[in-house]
């Protein structure tokens, strides 16, 4: 009998242990893959520098957008006149690709330090879908989170390399600043209220990367001098590498082609 | 019952990635009911069954120790306690970790034990004596725990779906031969006979379940959202493979009883 006493006693120690809201993990960093934000390091020397442009061709069928069913939260249902769309794989007009991210993955100096730009990259929810679907950040460089939809939030990352982190985010509340330490290339970002929600990050550590757009084009600028290994990578179709050298002030295209 | 409905609430958070849209414990978005919309409806109303059966667990374990004269139906009832208690513990710290796999794992292992002694004990206050050897019974009990935990790796991505499918042929082959004995033993008894019936049917319609759960999940894959037919399906999946672990416990609880 004393022994079940004590045992549901240590159950209650460690329930009320457990005690406390939602606190989020400190961040692990490593200086030397971490500049800090705004600090010195080295910045893209865009008049001297190489620029590399091109697209990202679809070859296949135009997929056809899903639909997204919001109809469990008639707030964000309400905030579509028409109903949502997946945003997944999006081909643009011209037969381009959407939200594809294209870096530098290799090639660049090793002993040069990058300056992680004060800046923030905003990620905004609305309509209970997150804009821009992608964006590329450096690591150490905050991504400013903004709820502008009536409803709850909760921004879940889901990164392999860096810490865990879930927050909810209130109607009305503050914006919510996180940052990612190590390259990662792309975090996927969902919503656990909300699981139609999805967003990506890729968390580079060098300014050289670009998300394409409506255009379904990129542009890299201020790139020195050397041989590199240019990648994109989209959210279905995974990553696919070409190597492209470069001189100063050179002009080169690099395209893609994602085969569906 | 009420920890079967635990087990269905567990699963739904589960299957509606719902899990983590509640990123607080004990508390609810900084609240006692937070706002129920989306995914927050199925993390709370596991967290509200989660506590009412702690608290018939609670309840349980001082009517038992009051009233019950065999010790071990006592410690069985505490035991039922402390792991309920425990379960919800490693609940909160799931989610305060951002839910790590092996936490994930651990969660709905230990769910499966939880209901598990819930049954255990709800068999104690009606006991069934079978004469036979309880050996088959006891391993079908360990090989249907096992089979939960595969499918629960499976479910949180930890493993490949090959584990949990030998280990349902495992499980299986050990509940029939289980559960043969009895049937061959007690032909013209249907009293005696029941519970292996009742497990050899839940047997079936569990792997018919699994198979139905594979089969949703694969046809909505590529959706953008957790779809009904995939939740409803895995649920299904969850819940009775909840009531077979129940049904093996009641059978080796009730063969060679002589208590």
């Amino acid at each position: 009998m004393k022994k079940i006493w004590i045992a549901a006693g240590l159950a209650c120690a460690l329930t009320l242990a457990g005690c406390g809201g939602g606190d989020k993990p400190a961040p692990k960093s490593d200086a030397a893959a971490t500049p800090a934000a705004g600090g010195a390091g080295a910045v893209p020397d865009e008049a001297n520098g190489a620029t590399i442009t091109g697209k990202v061709i679809f070859d296949g069928t135009k997929p056809a957008p899903k639909t997204l069913d919001m109809s469990a939260v008639p707030a964000c249902m309400n905030a579509h006149k028409t109903p949502a769309k997946s945003e997944e794989v999006v081909v643009n007009d011209n037969g381009t690709v959407k939200n594809a991210f294209v870096w530098i993955k290799s090639g660049l100096p090793a002993n040069t330090t990058w300056q992680v730009p004060s800046t923030a990259v905003t990620l905004t929810q609305e309509g209970c879908m997150y804009t821009p679907h992608v964006i590329g950040v450096m690591a150490g460089q905050n991504v400013d989170i903004k709820n502008a939809d009536p409803t709850n939030h909760n921004i879940h990352p889901m990164p392999a390399n860096n810490p865990d982190f879930n927050q909810s985010q209130p109607p009305g509340s503050g914006d919510i600043d996180h940052s990612f330490a190590r390259e990662e290339v792309l975090v996927p970002v969902k919503c656990n209220i909300h699981p139609w929600m999805r967003a990506y990050i890729g968390v580079v550590s060098n300014p050289f990367f670009a998300v394409t757009g409506d255009d379904g084009t990129f542009t890299i600028k201020g790139l020195p001098p050397g041989t590199y290994t240019i990648e994109v990578v989209h959210e279905k179709y995974g990553p696919q590498d070409q190597q492209i050298t470069v001189g100063a002030k050179d002009s080169k295209t690099q395209d893609f082609t994602i085969k569906g | 019952m009420c920890a079967l409905a635990l087990v269905a609430a567990g699963g739904l958070a589960t299957s509606n990635d719902a899990a983590l849209s509640v990123p607080d414990w004990p508390l609810s978005l900084g609240r006692l009911v937070p706002p129920l919309e989306g995914g927050i409806r199925y993390e709370f109303a596991h967290r509200v069954l989660a506590a009412l059966v702690a608290l018939l667990a609670g309840v349980q374990a001082f009517r038992t120790q009051a009233r019950e004269l065999r010790r071990w139906m006592r410690a069985l009832a505490w035991w039922t306690l402390g792991a309920v208690l425990a379960q919800a513990v490693l609940g909160g710290v799931l989610v305060k970790l951002v839910d790590p796999k092996v936490l994930a794992i651990a969660h709905a292992s230990l769910a499966q034990i939880c209901f598990g002694l819930t049954v255990a004990v709800a068999a104690g206050h009606y006991p069934i004596h079978i004469a036979g050897k309880s050996l088959a019974p006891r391993l079908a009990v360990a090989a249907l725990f096992v089979q939960t935990v595969l499918g629960a790796a499976v479910r949180h991505n930890a493993i490949g779906l090959a584990s949990h499918i030998a280990g349902a042929i495992v499980a299986a082959a050990v509940v029939m031969w289980a559960s043969m004995a009895i049937l061959m033993q007690y032909m013209d008894d249907d009293k005696m006979r029941r519970p292996a019936v009742i497990l050899l049917s839940l047997t079936a319609a569990q792997i018919f379940s699994g198979f139905a759960a594979y089969t949703a999940g694969a046809v909505t894959a590529d959706a953008p959202q957790p779809m009904p037919l995939m939740i409803w399906a895995t649920v299904a999946h969850v819940v009775v493979g909840a009531l077979v672990f129940g049904a093996a416990i009641m059978l080796a609880m009730s063969v060679g009883n002589s208590r």
